[in-house]
């Protein structure tokens, strides 16, 4: 780790992991419960080292599974605590249950996650699958493109779960070993200001207030059920509000506004890549070479896959006549990816309807380079020329 | 665009090759640069080839594919030449620094590369850092050769940068600081090229 200054600004040369870690230990959790899995594994295993010492006021609980570390962190936050973990791929996956009951209990709980391909076949590198298999537990889901993004957005994440409109848990993203094992350049918050940010936490109806007892968990047939469903469902559908405006507070703080999703020369433009994670970085490399040779192509980068914010998307597409969806997850004979399937399904009643396809990519770490993103823009353009978006899904990268 | 620059550091598993990408993406930050510093994680086995890479630039980078032809490669290791294709997607003006005691022009030949495609450099950093730090460690003097060779970093830069990571590491043992910081001036200066 380096630090120097640049403007009188803070920056450290930091991978993902170590700015996840970082953020951890500047947000000083109560509780933390983890279990190792690669390549989520440094960040706990540094934070384990920030507890040991004695820089963080955590409960750190080395559990058995993932499946433990999740009931720990339910247990700890239904007591009142701020409680953190995270995890990766099948951890994720065998956190799979009790992820429904950290989000059906309304409990604030920020895990980041850094994604990575599910077996089999075994494979240790970056996909969304892990991530899109949980998209309708009722977290909320952001998607970081680098180090930097990872580190900002673990704060605001705080501050959205546990705003009062919408305690939910949420899960911070960002590309397995592209992201989280490369080092760069990341500009840091001083602690205090970090601590000023995030406040201090008041859970409203802790199991430990005594005083004030709860039921948490209890039986809810159908005579309630679907209130409560739908309470939840009320909760996401605010969840766009409250990240825009924990984002720009955020900006005023650092500098660096978040929103729902990051256009990228998109006003003007006829051709568009919508796309997660590190890809956008790639594709925004790709999109200013093309304009420069003054192609009409653009980005939007979508940052909160859950709420998926698709009043505001097809907003941002209205004007654009076609859009190439980049899904870094299969969903097997599905009609393309979640996030293609969302998109379009989004942008129906727009008049006139741009056309819409859908590039599978990525999987299991192959890397999406300048070539295919190129491709995809060139693509787009004989489409245009053809009138039709022919395939509406197609493989990126593939060898077949 | 703005210029970028990419680099690919060659060595061995259990070697440093990570190690020296990392070294050499903090000391291009601490002058100022913006830098991305990643290995190739494969199956990972002590001895094996292995390579980690770099991207420096004055301007933040958003890239975040492969680095497929890189500007400059370090060869941490010799030993593999004839094994690995040390100039794989290397542009022909490209830097090729190796870690031998040979000359550029014999190593020129040993790899098989024709004439006036790639700039070849050699370094013996592996004796220059058992005479200055007293181990076979060539990643800090590599650092040296290739500001040396690139001038991307200035050597005073590296020199400074370098000395006040090491004084907070090693305050107890001044010795390992000045032969580090000898290591990289003294490849930075005995860097040779055809």
């Amino acid at each position: 780790m380096v630090v120097l200054a640049q403007a009188g600004r803070k920056v450290e040369v930091l991978t993902g992991n170590e700015a996840a870690a970082l953020a951890m230990k500047q947000i000083n959790p109560d509780v933390v419960a983890a279990y190792p899995i690669t390549p989520a594994t440094e960040i706990v295993q540094i934070f384990s080292a920030f507890e040991a010492d004695g820089e963080v006021d955590t409960e750190f609980v080395p559990v058995e599974s993932e499946h433990a570390a999740m009931s720990a962190c339910i247990g700890a936050a239904a007591a009142g605590a701020r409680a953190m973990t995270a995890t990766s791929s099948q951890g994720l996956a065998l956190m799979h249950e009790v992820l429904y009951i950290a989000a059906g209990l309304r409990l604030p709980i920020v895990m980041p996650e850094v994604n990575r391909a599910l077996s089999a076949p075994l494979n240790i590198h970056c996909d969304h699958s892990d991530t899109m298999g949980s998209r309708d537990s009722g977290w909320i889901q952001l998607y970081a493109e680098n180090a930097q993004e990872m580190y900002d957005n673990l704060f605001q994440a705080v501050r959205i779960a546990e705003h009062p409109d919408i305690l939910l848990p949420v899960m911070v993203t960002m590309d397995g070993f592209i992201i989280s094992h490369a080092q760069e350049n990341v500009e840091l918050v001083e602690t205090e200001a970090v601590r000023r940010f995030i406040g201090e936490y008041r859970p409203r109806y802790p199991l430990l207030d005594t005083d004030h007892p709860v039921s948490i968990g209890a039986l809810d047939l159908y005579d309630w059920y679907f209130e409560h469903r739908r309470g939840q469902a009320e909760a996401m559908y605010q969840a766009p509000r409250v990240i825009e405006e924990v984002g720009r507070e955020y900006g005023r703080l650092t500098g660096r506004t978040y929103g729902l999703f990051e256009p990228f020369h998109l006003d003007e433009a006829e051709r568009v890549i919508v796309v997660l994670g590190s890809t956008a970085g790639t594709a925004k490399y790709v999109v200013t070479e093309l304009r420069a040779r003054g192609e009409k192509v653009g980005l939007l980068k979508l940052r909160s896959f859950r709420p998926f914010p698709h009043a505001q998307l097809v907003q941002a597409l209205a004007h654009v006549k076609a859009v190439a969806v980049l899904d870094r997850a299969d969903s097997l004979a599905a009609f393309g990816g979640p996030l293609f399937s969302e998109t379009r399904a989004a942008c129906y009643d727009l008049e006139p309807r741009p056309l819409m396809v859908n590039y599978i990519y990525g999987l299991g770490g192959r890397d999406c380079d300048l070539d295919q993103l190129h491709k995809v823009y060139a693509d787009l353009s004989a489409m245009l020329a053809k009138g039709k978006g022919e395939p509406v899904v197609q493989y990126l990268g593939l060898r077949e | 665009m703005a210029e970028m620059l990419e680099i690919r550091w060659h060595g061995r598993g259990g070697q440093g090759a990570k190690t020296a990408s990392q070294l050499l993406g903090e000391a291009a930050a601490g002058t100022g640069k913006y830098v991305q510093s990643f290995p190739e994680y494969g199956p990972e086995r002590m001895g094996a080839p292995v390579t980690a890479f770099n991207r420096i630039s004055d301007f933040p980078i958003t890239l975040h594919c492969n680095i497929k032809s890189p500007r400059v490669v370090l060869v941490l290791d010799a030993g593999f030449s004839g094994k690995v294709d040390f100039t794989d997607g290397m542009p022909d003006d490209g830097l090729l620094i190796i870690n031998t005691p040979k000359h550029p022009a014999e190593m020129r030949r040993e790899l098989g590369l024709p004439p006036g495609k790639f700039r070849v450099f050699t370094v013996d950093a592996s004796e220059i850092s058992r005479q200055t730090i007293g181990r076979d460690i060539p990643n800090t003097p590599m650092m040296g050769a290739f500001a040396g060779v690139t001038k991307i970093i200035p050597l005073n830069d590296l020199i400074d940068d370098t000395r006040q990571k090491l004084e907070k590491k090693f305050r107890n043992k001044p010795e390992v600081i000045a032969g580090n910081l000898e290591a990289i001036a003294r490849a930075a200066r005995e860097v040779r090229g055809e």
